[in-house]
């Protein structure tokens, strides 16, 4: 119910939005999300940009879980 | 970066599993709130891949299973008066009341429609101006938000034929409800992480504080899960208990503010009754005085007649996380998703169903 998955912001136009998920389009309301640029991921929940997806954090948790990844065959290893 | 398959790469779930063997000595038991999660968690098959220290459970977190029958009734009351058409989101209508469903009511002709978003539901009042038009509106604080949106939208208009029944409910409320109970004993909560993108992380900060449980806010990737049963571990480890955040690309500490802006503007707290809980204090959302005129329970007279239970169903435990699926004797039986007896089986997101279409044999 509480599902929301990341969608690409295509283009804008006022509070609508044409969003792209797995290559397919549709229309999304930005009526939660105003901050919410072309380019930008956010979290689609039932037709509405409920969060803008960030990018930075999003690559600095893969980063700690490769570094995490690495350790812990190190710690086997060792 | 697509934001899905990153989260699902196997050698760094791997590493994660790893580091929660080497890291886990103590018993845990884990709550997840969340329906979402409790999908994700038995689809990849997560419980299997823990320690044998780290006990998972699944809490109430599924609007669709919590909506008690006497609101379900009241639904179909309000579908069955001539003019209306009902839409709403596409799990509920096959949750059985004390007599029918909506989608029972729909077979007899009664206009109840699946939507995918209140924006469908506000075209559907455009297209019909003759027609009341009420949305059922179902969901915690991620969808709330949606619904006032469609209201607000419907005032700028000027629309007369929308309304909403509003069966909204807030999720901090129930945790507090459920660990005041004394029932269940929790030592640590995977907190929901797209309520938690609307209210944000610090919302779970009396839990951490006043109960002191650990609390970790999840995405719904495996990695996300895995991540986060990491973190809880070492909180649980260290006998530390505070909020953090496993999910911090949708979710930070203070939510989507203009979200709640609007959810309270056209919505107030109120009592709501969930299945399994019954009455809890401000756990539930109305039309706030200024939205009064879109509330389709003052703007209709209906008669929902009276609400029981369905016979043997124990959704109300399983829901209370004191039972699970397998331990009801209608579980897989008489109760299958193909003919549910009680919400959790119908909802995809409910127990009973996650663990009749993932859980492995016995468990």
């Amino acid at each position: 119910m509480c599902l929301a998955i990341p969608a690409l912001v295509k283009s804008i136009d006022g509070s609508e939005a044409e969003v792209e998920i797995g290559g397919v389009s549709r229309r999304a309301s930005l009526m939660l999300t105003p901050e919410a640029r072309v380019g930008d991921y956010v979290l689609l929940h039932t037709g509405y940009a409920i969060n803008v997806v960030n990018q930075e954090e999003a690559e600095e948790t893969l980063r700690l879980l490769e570094e995490m990844a690495r350790g812990a065959v190190d710690e086997e290893e060792a | 970066m697509k934001f899905v398959d990153e989260f699902r790469r196997s050698e760094l779930a791997q590493g994660l599993i790893r580091s929660i063997q080497q890291h886990s000595t103590k018993r845990a038991r884990l709550m997840e709130f969340c329906g979402g999660h409790t999908v994700a968690i038995m689809k990849h098959g997560i419980r299997q891949l823990l320690p044998a220290t780290i006990e998972m459970l699944s809490g109430p977190g599924c609007p669709v299973c919590v909506t008690d029958n006497a609101d379900i009734d009241k639904a179909i009351a309000l579908a069955r008066i001539p003019g209306v058409i009902l839409p709403t989101f596409g799990d509920m209508i096959r949750v059985p009341g004390s007599r029918s469903s909506l989608q029972e009511v729909k077979a007899d002709g009664t206009d109840v429609r699946i939507v995918y978003s209140t924006l469908d539901a506000l075209q559907i009042a455009r297209e019909n101006p003759s027609k009341s038009v009420i949305f059922l509106g179902i969901g915690f604080e991620t969808t709330a938000p949606t619904v006032a949106a469609s209201v607000l939208q419907a005032e700028q208009e000027g629309m007369r034929n929308y309304y909403v029944i509003s069966l909204h409910k807030l999720c901090p409320p129930v945790i507090k409800a459920l660990l005041d109970s004394g029932e269940v004993k929790v030592s640590g909560l995977i907190c929901p992480g797209h309520v938690s993108a609307i209210v944000g992380s610090k919302s779970w900060e009396f839990i951490a504080r006043d109960y002191g449980i650990p609390c970790v806010v999840s995405g719904f990737e495996p990695l996300d899960i895995l991540q986060c049963v990491y973190m809880l571990v070492l909180q649980i480890e260290q006998a530390e208990s505070k909020v953090e955040i496993a999910y911090r690309r949708g979710v930070g500490p203070e939510g989507n503010q203009r979200a709640l802006e609007l959810m309270y503007r056209v919505f107030e707290p109120c009592s709501a009754r969930w299945r399994g809980m019954g009455l809890v204090p401000d756990s539930g959302l109305r039309l706030s005085k200024a939205y009064q005129c879109f509330d389709a329970e003052l703007a209709f007279e209906f008669d929902p007649g009276p609400a029981f239970e369905p016979k043997g169903c124990i959704c109300g435990e399983v829901l209370r996380a004191v039972k699970t699926p397998r331990d009801c004797k209608l579980f897989g039986t008489v109760c299958t998703p193909a003919s549910p007896v009680g919400p959790c089986m119908v909802s995809s997101e409910g127990s009973c169903a996650a663990y009749y279409i993932y859980g492995a044999a016995g468990e």
